[in-house]
């Protein structure tokens, strides 16, 4: 028993930190990239995220002796989009402004590569705990991760922190808090203002690109090796791939081979 | 006519799916290592944007008609991933030239987060049906031009002396945010160029 719970300790934190989804197995760069322009918006996705993932992982581990493994990937994908559109009419019921900052990436969680990726991954299978953990602690590392990115961004791009977080607290009631709207930093004045670009297109890619960089740093002091793009081993679609087949991985594979000379 | 035109080169520009949107970041950053693939790759994406879009828009005015429209999400998926295996059973039997330069990266674009959006997004914008279909290739226009572009700043990379801290990952994605920064030259060219 004791055993058994370490083991389960061990899911939980892998997902944090030594196997953080964005930082580590660089899955899901897309919504990573464009809604962690404020805190807030990246809360709210990560949470967002970590529902549909866990719920996902729960019924696809239930079900997985059911799934006969040649249909699995559509069987897979129609879970996974019921609950997204499960979480999307909660989030347009009870949180409206964040659906509105959200937008289009709020459905297309629907094709993020850690829910699906974790779907083949893991939840196909081990036992419906276990999955249920690993989804919970794949979905705390990448609200942490998406928390990570959106600080720095929000805080030298806007120059506030946590603007707007009446936008997620409504779900307690109005004025949770004492109506509490988040900090302002760098006032904008003459002397100092906050440079817009981070909060922009550019900036996304160069804040990702540097947190990659330290997140390296911290995995090399470790002795552990450097995150890469897996494209194609990571990509849930890998074994249908022909282009593993041919060999030209779109992926590092050269870069691998090296490694190993 | 104006209007097209408005809508094509603003999703090719200023509205650059990868660049501005964040949306197919996992090809972008996997595939664009060669010319060769990232031109194939963008190919088949181009046309399984206009394939998805062209078959979706009937069907979203059918869910609308009949209220089911919080089914979107579910069914486009499903439509879009059954229609790209078709296609790659029919390219496969019939036209083998043609499945050669394109087949092989079908699979990976029925996941990809680009040809959902652009479905999703033309329902948001309430396009009607050409508009639509000129927003999707433009879409997939913008994709091709960003891959084709970055790859050749892939490759002079390769022969960079990069700084240790950044090698690998890092530098790809710093670069990415340098291409862009060049896109976002672009603010304003569609209505200068149209004259609205």
């Amino acid at each position: 028993m004791a055993e058994k719970k370490k083991s389960l300790g061990k899911e939980f934190t892998k997902g944090i930190i030594i196997e953080n989804p964005v930082l580590r197995l660089v899955l899901g760069t897309c919504p990573t990239l464009a809604v962690s322009t404020s805190v807030v918006n990246a809360i709210g996705m990560g949470l967002s995220a970590m529902i549909v993932l866990v719920c996902s992982n729960i019924v696809i581990s239930c079900l997985r002796k059911i799934i006969p493994s040649k249909v699995r990937i559509p069987a897979y994908i129609v879970i996974i989009a019921s609950f997204v559109t499960i979480v999307q009419m909660i989030v347009k019921a009870f949180v409206p402004a964040l659906d509105s900052a959200l937008g289009v990436y709020l459905p297309l969680i629907v094709v993020n590569c850690i829910i699906l990726g974790r779907a083949e991954a893991f939840a196909g299978k081990n036992s419906v705990i276990a999955s249920a953990v690993d989804g919970l602690g794949m979905g705390i590392g990448f609200t942490v991760a998406l928390c990570c990115m959106a600080t720095v961004r929000e805080i030298l791009g806007a120059g506030t922190f946590l603007a707007d977080a009446q936008n997620l607290l409504v779900l307690f009631g109005e004025n949770t808090l004492g109506g509490f709207n988040g900090f302002t930093v760098i006032k904008d004045s003459a002397m100092l203002k906050p440079m817009t670009i981070l909060i922009m297109a550019p900036g996304g890619f160069f804040t990702f690109g540097i947190l990659m960089a330290c997140a390296n740093k911290i995995a090399e002091s470790k002795g552990k090796p450097k995150a890469e793009l897996k494209g194609c081993e990571a990509c849930p679609m890998a074994k249908n791939c022909a282009l593993i087949a041919k060999g030209e991985n779109c992926g590092s594979k050269e870069e691998k081979e090296e490694a190993k000379a | 006519m104006k209007l097209y035109l408005q809508i094509l080169m603003t999703a090719i520009l200023t509205g650059n799916f990868v660049l501005c949107k964040f949306l197919g970041i996992c090809p972008f950053l996997g595939v664009s290592k060669k010319l060769n693939t990232a031109v194939g790759m963008s190919a088949a994406v181009v046309f399984v944007m206009a394939l998805a879009t062209a078959v979706t828009y009937p069907i979203n005015t059918f869910l609308v008609a009949k209220e089911l429209d919080y089914l979107q999400t579910i069914v486009f998926i499903l439509v879009i991933a059954a229609l790209v295996q078709l296609v790659e059973i029919i390219l496969k039997k019939f036209m083998p030239p043609l499945y050669n330069a394109l087949g092989i990266y079908l699979p990976l674009i029925t996941t990809n987060c680009a040809v959902l959006g652009v479905v999703l997004l033309n329902i948001t914008e309430n396009y009607s049906f050409a508009q639509s279909m000129c927003n999707s290739v433009g879409a997939g226009l913008g994709f091709m031009l960003a891959m084709v572009i970055f790859s050749g700043v892939r490759s002079r990379l390769e022969g960079c002396d990069i700084p240790k801290f950044l090698q690998g990952l890092p530098i790809v994605l710093i670069a990415a945010s340098i291409v862009s920064v060049s896109f976002m030259g672009f603010t304003g060219i569609v209505e200068g160029i149209l004259g609205l």
